[in-house]
């Protein structure tokens, strides 16, 4: 704004005030749910300060879930945050290698291995369920986290992401290491991985975001309860043919569902942003 | 047509960081003024407050006789040229200088006027339909200042206009300006970090350091009669020679103020000498380097506690290095400073 | 754009890129030429065998009235969104831009909803309007408005809406920002010179040149209503009342729960894999262009 006119950033304050206030309610709102207890929680009048009730409500959550999911929460951290790191590392393995392969290496088939693997960023994997369930019913990996982990780290957003980043870094760097005798995985250990430290864990951040926050894919593969991931976990809380689902239980699960991404987020905030930017090019 | 006037203009940041001190300046209407300064000394700052883009803390700036510290710079009747030029990316040159003629309500067919005469003085009549990314740098110049004509302001500013060319475009955009403006008889304020684009341009030059006034008038009397040691040192390429008294008392003509700290003398009023004369100034140097440039030849030599001193002389004559020279200067030519250098002393 | 050094590769390349390609093969184009195949052909009713029969698996879909439902469903939601979305956060981006203090810890605390996962955001959201208990329901009915997304399809989609810009507007905050933060300061100055009022200056000259960030994000945000939704639709109304909320992921989900047509949901299937082509293939080549202003 070039013109000083102090009203228009008061408006500014208000707005953004506003905004936050808006983004914060729905969380604030099951924070305050999880520490009541169920009865004023289902009235439909719920206060809108905390209640007592904290404590019990995450204990009991986390040792044994709710009277419609017997699965304890805790239990189903563990898979989240085994499958949001499984997703992430995997993908951040097998894209990085690809990546250097394509970018350093020449050999037959080099660019047709490229194509390849940047349309998989077309089609995303709501689009192929069944088809690619039937694939891991027949490997026999439903209900494990293989299953739940290898489908999607098959896209390219690594690849392009860590090929987009090789481009930058000048070949008078690998001149010099061809000159100082360096081979190909001594290049790639000494040299590339340390530069690329930032990349990887800017990747790693969105990766394990998208992996924790999963839903369908979890949802058809997983049979068994103690296999669920937080995420779909909650859904199965709040399905009851009568009305008594536990709703402050389920706020609980709720809040701790959303933790893990949004601490990363927060202290991350750096490496979250540019990961994002950068997965968009 | 106006002309501008800043009575004890002053801007101190929330932070406390006082960047203009207390600035008086009378610009005549039609005139070319010249804010010339080393980096951070407040030229840019102080060109922003005279269109606007920047609040003043206290004093006040007058355009065409009307107080307009608390205008906008919409309404302050100032067109600007920006260093970076600034115009539209998404607008055809055309756009881009009718764009302020549109937005204060002018007909379409009066602002075709405008803009076609702008063209044509400025010589891009070719160039209306193109983006500003079809452009070179010099022409996007062009489209700047066309932008800042059409609107036929009282007052032209300019924010280091010529620093992204190079330079050879720099000395011919330079010598347009200039004639642009008579033609036009705007008054001007033009900021630059360049002491020979100051020079050739100005009507009046403003020397600034720190946030102050070094010295007002014109270019030929900053050169002549510096007022400060700063503006001895600024004005004239190359440099002017500076020595402390104490250093180089011996080489000094006698009878000179008590209070003298330091002596300039610009290395084109030096020359080489056989003897030393009565009443001149006389430095023994011994000679580090020559530049010959052609037309005339740089002979840079040193003495203890003079520093490197340089002599300017016409022609080829070069000295051998290592030996042994006199460089003299009659006392009409020297320039004499009290210690802190604020104070010019008259001979 | 390749490099000119390199090193000369035999073997090691096609190590390097094996698991990847692996991974791709197995479960991307296998299964995806699977559907593509089964779309041509009809099973019977034990699954024992299969018949080809052309393209009448598509003409039958095509003939189907909840398909045409989904589509505009999955229309009409991608518009409330994008519209919605897009114009909140711009919003915000142009208060959050004006260089004031603590603008950075407004940035931080309005795109963390990024994080949370749809199905939890649609979860939060039911809660504050669930019909028996939730805190924003009550009001609603109070003032005679009979609010009930269980029975109502218009209010279902209010719902799923709500959840869905709630989460998008962190995303298109952010990029907002970027784009307006790569206007340099000088042309709006350059404009507020030249007579342009705020308002104005917003108009014709902030809006036309964030125009490619704006584009894609439009292409961005109707591509998460396509898919990233499926959480939020699943927790919040299981794509009902009566279908209301089913948009075309949720039906191919929905209909190949119910066993039975593999023919019909591969159909579906394949036509969803054409329009996500045509609408990334867009946004390649139209963005890239234009990305260079």
């Amino acid at each position: 704004m070039v013109e000083h006119r102090p009203w228009t950033t008061f408006i500014a304050y208000a707005i953004l005030t506003f905004g936050i206030a808006i983004v914060v309610f729905p969380v604030y709102l099951a924070l305050i749910a999880s520490t009541h207890d169920a009865a004023t929680v289902m009235n439909g009048n719920m206060p809108l300060v905390p209640g007592g009730h904290m404590v019990e409500n995450y204990m009991r959550v986390i040792t044994s879930g709710t009277s419609q999911s017997g699965e304890p929460v805790g239990r189903m951290l563990v898979n989240s945050l085994v499958s949001a790191a499984g997703i992430a590392i995997g993908k951040i393995l097998i894209s990085i290698l690809s990546a250097y392969a394509v970018v350093y290496f020449r050999f037959p088939f080099r660019k047709t291995a490229f194509w390849i693997i940047f349309i998989t960023l077309m089609l995303p994997v709501e689009v192929r369920i069944y088809p690619t369930y039937k694939v891991v019913s027949d490997l026999r990996l439903l209900d494990t986290y293989t299953g739940m982990v290898l489908p999607l780290i098959a896209s390219a957003t690594g690849t392009l992401l860590f090929r987009q980043f090789f481009m930058t870094i000048p070949d008078e760097l690998l001149e010099a290491s061809k000159i100082d005798g360096a081979g190909p995985w001594q290049f790639f250990k000494d040299t590339l991985l340390p530069l690329s430290v930032t990349t990887i864990a800017a990747l790693f951040v969105i990766q394990f975001i998208y992996g924790w926050n999963q839903y369908l894919w979890p949802l058809l593969i997983t049979t068994k309860d103690s296999m669920q991931t937080i995420v779909i976990g909650i859904k199965k809380m709040l399905t009851t043919t009568d009305t008594t689902a536990e709703w402050q239980l389920a706020m609980a699960t709720a809040v701790l569902a959303m933790l893990p991404p949004v601490a990363v987020v927060i202290f991350m905030q750096r490496l979250f942003v540019r990961g994002l930017v950068e997965t968009e090019k | 047509m106006a002309n501008l006037v800043l009575t004890e203009v002053c801007k101190t940041y929330p932070g406390g960081v006082e960047a203009i001190k207390g600035i008086n300046l009378s610009v005549g209407d039609g005139q070319f003024c010249v804010l010339v300064g080393p980096s951070g000394c407040g030229k840019s700052t102080l060109l922003r407050m005279i269109a606007g883009l920047e609040t003043t803390t206290s004093g006040s700036i007058q355009i065409g006789g009307q107080t307009v510290n608390d205008i906008e710079p919409a309404k302050r009747d100032i067109a600007m040229v920006f260093q970076n030029y600034a115009l539209y990316p998404h607008m055809s040159v055309y756009n881009n200088m009718a764009y302020g003629l549109r937005n204060r309500g002018m007909a379409a067919d009066q602002i075709k006027t405008r803009v076609n005469d702008a063209a044509q003085i400025l010589e891009i009549g070719a160039l209306l339909d193109r983006k500003p990314r079809q452009l070179s740098g010099g022409q996007r110049q062009r489209v700047a200042m066309g932008r800042a004509i059409v609107r036929q302001p009282k007052v032209f500013l300019f924010d280091e206009p010529l620093s992204n060319l190079d330079a050879k475009l720099r000395i011919a955009m330079r010598i347009e300006i200039r004639k642009l403006q008579r033609r036009l008889k705007t008054t001007s304020v033009y900021v630059t970090h360049d002491q020979l684009e100051a020079m050739t341009l100005a009507d009046i030059l403003v020397v600034m350091n720190g946030g102050l006034v070094e010295q007002i008038g014109k270019p030929i009397d900053l050169y002549r009669r510096p007022l400060t040691s700063f503006v001895a040192s600024f004005i004239g390429a190359p440099p002017m020679n500076l020595f402390q008294i104490g250093r180089i008392w011996r080489a000094m003509p006698k009878g000179l103020p008590g209070n003298v700290g330091i002596v300039g003398v610009r290395p084109e009023d030096l020359a080489l000498t056989a003897n030393r004369t009565e009443g001149d100034l006389s430095l023994e140097l011994t000679v580090d380097a020559i530049e010959q440039i052609g037309a005339e030849t740089f002979i840079y030599g040193s003495a203890t506690g003079t520093g490197e001193v340089m002599v300017r002389v016409p022609g080829e004559e070069a000295p051998a290095l290592g030996s042994t020279i006199r460089a003299s200067a009659p006392r009409s030519k020297l320039h004499l400073f009290t210690a802190d250098g604020r104070i010019r002393i008259e001979l | 754009m390749d490099k000119s050094v390199t090193f000369r590769g035999q073997l090691l390349p096609y190590v390097l890129l094996a698991p990847q390609l692996a991974i791709t093969f197995i479960f991307f184009y296998w299964p995806a030429t699977q559907a593509l195949y089964q779309s041509f052909l009809r099973e019977d009713a034990f699954g024992l065998s299969s018949e080809f029969i052309g393209f009448e698996n598509y003409t039958d879909l095509l003939q189907q009235p909840e398909y045409y439902k989904a589509m505009a469903t999955t229309a009409v939601f991608s518009s409330l969104v994008a519209a919605l979305s897009l114009s909140i956060a711009l919003l915000f981006a142009s208060q959050a831009d004006k260089n004031l203090r603590g603008a950075g810890a407004y940035k931080t605390l309005l795109i963390w909803p990024y994080a949370v996962a749809p199905a939890i955001a649609g979860v939060l959201w039911l809660f504050i309007f669930h019909p028996s208990l939730g805190v924003l329901a009550r009001p609603l009915r109070v003032s005679g408005f009979n609010w009930n997304p269980l029975l109502n399809g218009d209010h279902a989609m209010t719902l799923v809406v709500l959840a869905a810009v709630w989460k998008q507007i962190s995303y298109n905050f952010l990029f907002f920002l970027a784009g307006l933060q790569a206007i340099p300061k000088s042309v709006i100055e350059a404009a507020a010179i030249d007579g342009a009022g705020p308002l104005r200056r917003f108009w014709t000259i902030i809006f036309p040149l964030l125009s490619p960030t704006t584009f894609f994000l439009l292409v961005v945000n109707v591509v998460y209503v396509f898919f990233d939704t499926f959480g939020i639709i699943d927790a919040v109304t299981g794509g009902g009342p009566a279908g209301a909320t089913t948009t075309l992921v949720y039906k191919v989900f929905a209909d190949g729960r119910l066993g039975g047509d593999l023919g019909g949901s591969a159909v579906q299937s394949v036509i969803l894999m054409v329009i996500v082509i045509a609408l990334t293939t867009v946004q390649f080549r139209y963005v890239e262009r234009k990305v260079q202003y």
